[in-house]
């Protein structure tokens, strides 16, 4: 029965379909692309590497020690004291590992990464919840963004971008960004309805209902997801490593190839302290939103 | 910034013309697919649970009806009876299926996004049952709110801010965060917003209805307060028929369809129904019935030594007075002239249920003096 049930679906299903196309059509899609947009990715390219260059320049200016307490002051601004003292050791045991520079060349991948993430995010997010059509399209495509292994679109990336620097950080951006659509999305359909009736009742035309009330209610939820893509950026930025992103990712896939534990260990608790300040301080800069404030006094 | 306005109008019988402030005409909302079918259906005398489309909600049948300047209108009626989309027709955020609705003489529907927008600006505002106010903002900022989309500077809606939390009697409490503040007092708020905008209308959506009952009485009063120096036009939504009978010039008891308008006083005595009459049973009457409600005809008696009553008194402040009164009690009208007679025979007869009692003034010989 079984074997009949096989050959039934060989005979009928199987063997009449072509070879799944899919993979194909991205191919050639990709080759297609690469040759008819040249010119777009080679300025994409070049302003990418430039950004990126220069933040990490500016990172590696001052000595390390500097930059340790510039860090901690960061942190001091952003919460308090506790965390201030918190992340100055944080990062004096980074400098005190031998990757200092590849930290803050990695540091400076998350940062261009985040930031076009989280420009490209925030008006997406707000199109999706303004409009539902725009949602439905725009959750299938987030889906396929964040759950394909990241390995896989480093591929089309690289031949795109060749190797180095700026496919990490599209890869990053790609991978990055979704949390940061839908965190805006999900902040701003959260907001009290009665409140948008409130400006709609009181004549605020749609622009200002968005800009005087939505988006204040609801940013303490998009720093949330701003956290999202900053964390996701950080991990996504140590793979692209593999295809000659530099910085951390460089050290662990090199310490990966010539197992070296001191080394990947040493490259590792730098990730984890650096980790460690973008999570920390980011949630301290949105707990300082006027709304999260305001519901601290409510408690 | 306000002024004065005669007092409000008590005729049930008004019929709307162009002075009306808001004038409603077959106003219809029907929600689902197949609105407008179930609309003619309505229209051709089909009772609202008995529609083809099961998918459609009636939730505004046939209104008819217009609301002078200076009048406290209440929708009366439980939930699902229609009232906030009544509410949310009147300032166009909810689009009628089919009727008319005319803000001062100006038909909401003939109105663009735009213009319609002006006219919430300048002459609707609106308070809301949850208050609606923004977390972030100051109370002064809050109030701000209707002026700062008006287009108003800063220095000078601040200044009007100030003004309208004074009114409303939280003066001192400007710098505050709503999240400081109690329901009773967040409500304040929302109701300074909608005065600050100096508005000629105010929507009132259960405004006092997440509030303790004591608050709430303090806010109606407070309401008829500020009403009897600033005369708007207020539009009052609720589902508590007490609330309904104390603030209301006149009431309109909902459920899909107008069940019974009129004034207070008209409701308690001649319920249309029997659906207005089970509402009726839990009012307290004491309250709303007044002296002229519950007099006798003077009759033939000599009523010169008679201790007097303003014929507007509510019945229970009789009690006293005609327990301590030998005579019955005088009523008399503005001009001092007598209308009638209050003796405790009266007042318990007008205050029990039975329809003869409820029909008007007794015809009964009256029982001798002793």
């Amino acid at each position: 029965m079984i074997e009949y049930l096989r050959n039934w679906f060989w005979t009928y299903i199987w063997k009449p379909l072509p070879d799944m196309p899919f993979g194909d059509w991205m191919e050639t899609f990709i080759r297609w692309a690469r040759d008819a947009w040249a010119t777009g990715f080679d300025a994409v390219d070049t302003a990418l590497e430039f950004l990126y260059l220069h933040l990490a320049d500016g990172l590696l200016w001052l000595p390390s020690g500097v930059m340790v307490l510039l860090f901690a002051a960061a942190a001091w601004a952003a919460k308090g004291w506790k965390l201030g003292v918190g992340i100055g050791i944080g990062m004096f045991v980074v400098a005190w590992t031998p990757y200092w520079e590849q930290t803050m060349q990695t540091l400076s991948m998350v940062l261009v990464s985040a930031a076009i993430a989280i420009l490209l995010a925030i008006p997406l997010g707000i199109a999706a919840a303004e409009s539902k059509a725009v949602s439905a399209i725009a959750r299938p495509v987030l889906d396929f963004m964040q759950t394909l292994p990241a390995f896989v679109y480093l591929i089309p990336v690289v031949m795109l971008f060749s190797v180095g620097v700026v496919p990490g950080i599209i890869a990053t951006i790609i991978f990055a960004m979704p949390p940061g659509v839908r965190l805006t999305e999900l902040g701003l359909r959260q907001v009290d309805r009665e409140v948008v009736e409130a400006g709609q009742a009181f004549g605020a035309s749609p622009g200002r209902i968005l800009a005087r009330i939505k988006l204040p209610l609801a940013l303490p939820t998009i720093m949330a997801g701003l956290n999202q893509v900053i964390m996701l950026a950080l991990s996504m930025v140590v793979i692209a490593g593999l295809v000659g992103g530099g910085g951390l990712g460089s050290v662990i896939s090199g310490s990966l190839g010539r197992l070296d534990i001191a080394a990947g260990f040493n490259a590792g608790l730098a990730v984890v302290l650096l980790a460690i300040l973008l999570d920390r301080v980011t949630q301290g800069l949105s707990d300082r939103t006027p709304v999260a404030r305001a519901a601290k006094l409510a408690r | 910034m306000f002024h004065r306005f005669p007092p409000p109008h008590r005729n049930p019988l008004l019929r709307k013309d162009e002075m009306s402030a808001i004038a409603v005409d077959s106003l219809y909302k029907v929600f689902g697919k197949g609105a407008r079918s179930a609309v003619a259906q309505l229209k051709s005398g089909t009772p609202r649970d008995q529609l083809n489309a099961k998918s459609v909600t009636a939730a505004v049948i046939d209104h008819n009806w217009s609301i002078e300047p200076g009048e406290i209108f209440v929708v009366m009626g439980l939930s699902g009876s229609g009232k906030s989309t009544l509410i949310r027709m009147l300032n166009g955020l909810i689009k009628p299926t089919s009727g008319t609705i005319r803000i001062g003489g100006v038909e909401l529907g003939s109105l663009s996004k735009r213009e319609l927008r002006r006219l919430r600006r300048e002459k609707i505002s609106m308070v809301f049952q949850h208050f609606a106010l923004l977390p972030h903002r100051t109370v002064v900022e809050n109030v701000a709110f209707g002026l700062e989309i008006k287009g108003l500077n800063k220095t000078e809606r601040l200044e009007r801010a100030r003004e309208a939390v004074e009114l409303v009697g939280l003066a001192g409490h400007e710098d505050k965060l709503p999240a400081q503040l109690s329901g009773g007092m967040k409500q304040r708020v929302g109701l300074a917003r909608a005065l600050a905008a100096d508005t000629e209308i105010l929507l009132m959506d259960e405004a006092f209805s997440a509030l303790d009952p004591l608050i709430r009485q303090e806010m109606q009063d407070q309401l008829l307060d500020l009403q009897a120096k600033l005369g708007k036009t207020i539009v009052f939504i609720t589902h508590d028929l007490n609330e309904a009978m104390r603030i209301g010039d006149r009431i309109a008891i909902c459920d899909g369809e107008v069940k019974q308008l009129g004034t207070a006083e008209d409701i308690l005595l001649h319920p249309a129904d029997e659906y207005v009459a089970e509402f009726t049973a839990d009012v307290d009457r004491t309250r709303v019935l007044t002296a002229e409600a519950v007099m006798e005809p003077c009759g033939t008696r000599d009523t010169s030594a008679f201790p007097k009553v303003e014929s507007d008194v509510p019945v229970n402040e009789l009690y006293e007075p005609v327990l301590n009164s030998k005579a019955p009690l005088l009523v008399v009208d503005d001009n001092a002239d007598p209308l009638g007679v209050v003796t405790p025979r009266s007042i318990i007869k007008s205050l029990s249920h039975d329809p003869a009692a409820e029909s008007g003034p007794a015809i009964e010989q009256e029982r001798q003096p002793a």
